[in-house]
């Protein structure tokens, strides 16, 4: 059985065989350990291109539109960021534009660009640096508090005028839910096997574990 | 089950924090970058409880203004409208909305408030060398890290209804200066978390342990 290190608390502890479709948690705090879906590479692939497709139109087209005494406006979500920039905002203006618009997509895109770059191992190494950006812009790409948000926001308007959901909206709403799908069906382990090692260990050591 | 031995750093191995590869460094003092993914390796983050206090505090001054200040302005014909965070939860409930304003409230109000009691307790406990709850203060770790995003929500809000109530002169919505300190608090708060190292709940408890048996 493999050896782990629970992140969370630092415990040794012997990974069983896992099921598909089983979950580990560490014995002591609780921390999930491991997970094993049962199509870890392709299923996470498929849903990140849907993923990529659909922020491509959340990015593009007409968020939502508002109407009161014959005038109209309407706004997209990255020009959201940007109304907030030419209000005087500037710094909440980048924050905004970073977690609803670069962190989604350098999250998606690197995603893709993992989990294509696996499907033939040994993955070059540079496919490791992908998956340290991948963690870390996670917290990072903020979809499904921007959803909220922008819901709120027309619930909000919606005292004052008359409010219209645009396409944008529904692509954002299946971003939302595409993301968690594919983080549900990925397994960060089956890409580390894959991934050739950066001080250039040939595969064969790639079993290698240490036997204290 | 003892937990003295089945520690990874008192058995000599080092978890990669980003492949998460288990190994045994020749030398403890200097472990060296992960071979698999060429990521530095660390025991504990370093000085995680002086960065996480440092965050800390930065955040709870700013948390003052972040409410007190307001974060839109309403322009109409007739009358312009500040709004702090608290009287746009206030605003929502009374306009009939309930379940909104009470999302508001809580991602808003109670869960910048929280991450700042809660990250508080837990840096207490790990510098007093609590050995109690060390469960229940991981998890509420992992909470606070968790859920620490969904503050970010007033900010989109802001930002959303700045963009569109565009209609000048009828209707004009401007961001309030509260609207930036909210965001600092929020990201401060989220770099705090990240910079703290929850297994040193476990290596006080450890240690705390240890005392309380030698004190006996």
């Amino acid at each position: 059985m493999p050896r782990v290190v629970c992140r969370c608390c630092d415990l040794l502890q012997r990974l069983p065989p896992l099921p598909a479709g089983g979950k580990a948690r560490c014995v002591r705090c609780g921390q999930t350990l491991a997970v094993q879906p049962a199509d870890p590479l392709d299923a996470p692939l498929a849903l990140a291109v849907a993923a990529a497709i659909a922020l491509a139109i959340a990015y593009t087209t007409p968020l939502m539109s508002l109407s009161v005494a014959g005038r109209e406006a309407t706004t997209t979500l990255p020009g959201g960021a940007l109304a907030m920039w030419h209000a005087g905002n500037q710094v909440t203006a980048v924050v905004v534009a970073f977690c609803a618009v670069v962190a989604p997509a350098c999250y998606v895109a690197l995603l893709l660009v993992v989990l294509a770059a696996v499907r033939r191992p040994p993955a070059p190494a540079w496919v490791g640096d992908a998956m340290r950006w991948v963690d870390r812009l996670r917290p990072w790409s903020m979809n499904e508090v921007l959803m909220l948000g922008i819901l709120v926001a027309l619930t909000k308007i919606a005292q004052l005028a008359t409010v219209f959901a645009g396409p944008g909206l529904y692509a954002m709403l299946a971003v939302v839910l595409l993301l968690p799908a594919i983080m549900s069906t990925f397994d960060a382990r089956e890409v580390w096997k894959r991934v050739a090692w950066a001080d250039g260990t040939p595969a064969a050591a790639l079993a290698r574990e240490p036997a204290p | 089950m003892t937990a003295q031995a089945l520690c990874a750093a008192r058995a000599g191995v080092i978890a990669c924090a980003t492949c998460g590869l288990a190994l045994r460094p020749a030398a403890p003092a200097h472990a060296g970058h992960c071979p698999r993914c060429g990521d530095g390796l660390e025991w504990r983050h370093p000085h995680a409880v002086q960065r996480t206090w440092a965050l800390l505090l930065a955040a709870a001054i700013l948390y003052v203004p972040a409410n007190l200040l307001p974060v839109l302005v309403t322009n109409t014909l007739v009358s312009s409208q500040p709004d702090t965070i608290m009287s746009g939860v206030v605003l929502l409930y009374t306009t009939g909305s309930w379940p909104l304003a009470l999302i508001v409230l809580i991602a808003s109000v109670m869960i910048p408030l929280g991450k700042l009691l809660a990250l508080a307790y837990v840096l207490v406990t790990v510098q007093r060398r609590s050995a109690q709850d060390a469960r229940q203060r991981t998890r509420l770790y992992r909470t606070v890290e968790f859920i620490g995003r969904w503050s970010m929500l007033d900010v989109f809000v802001d930002t959303f209804v700045v963009a569109l109530v565009q209609v000048s002169p009828l209707m004009r919505v401007e961001p309030g200066p509260g609207v930036v300190y909210f965001m600092a608090v929020v990201v401060l708060t989220m770099f705090a978390a990240q910079s703290f190292d929850p297994r040193l709940i476990w290596d006080a408890a450890e240690s705390g342990e240890r005392r309380d048996a030698g004190s006996r």
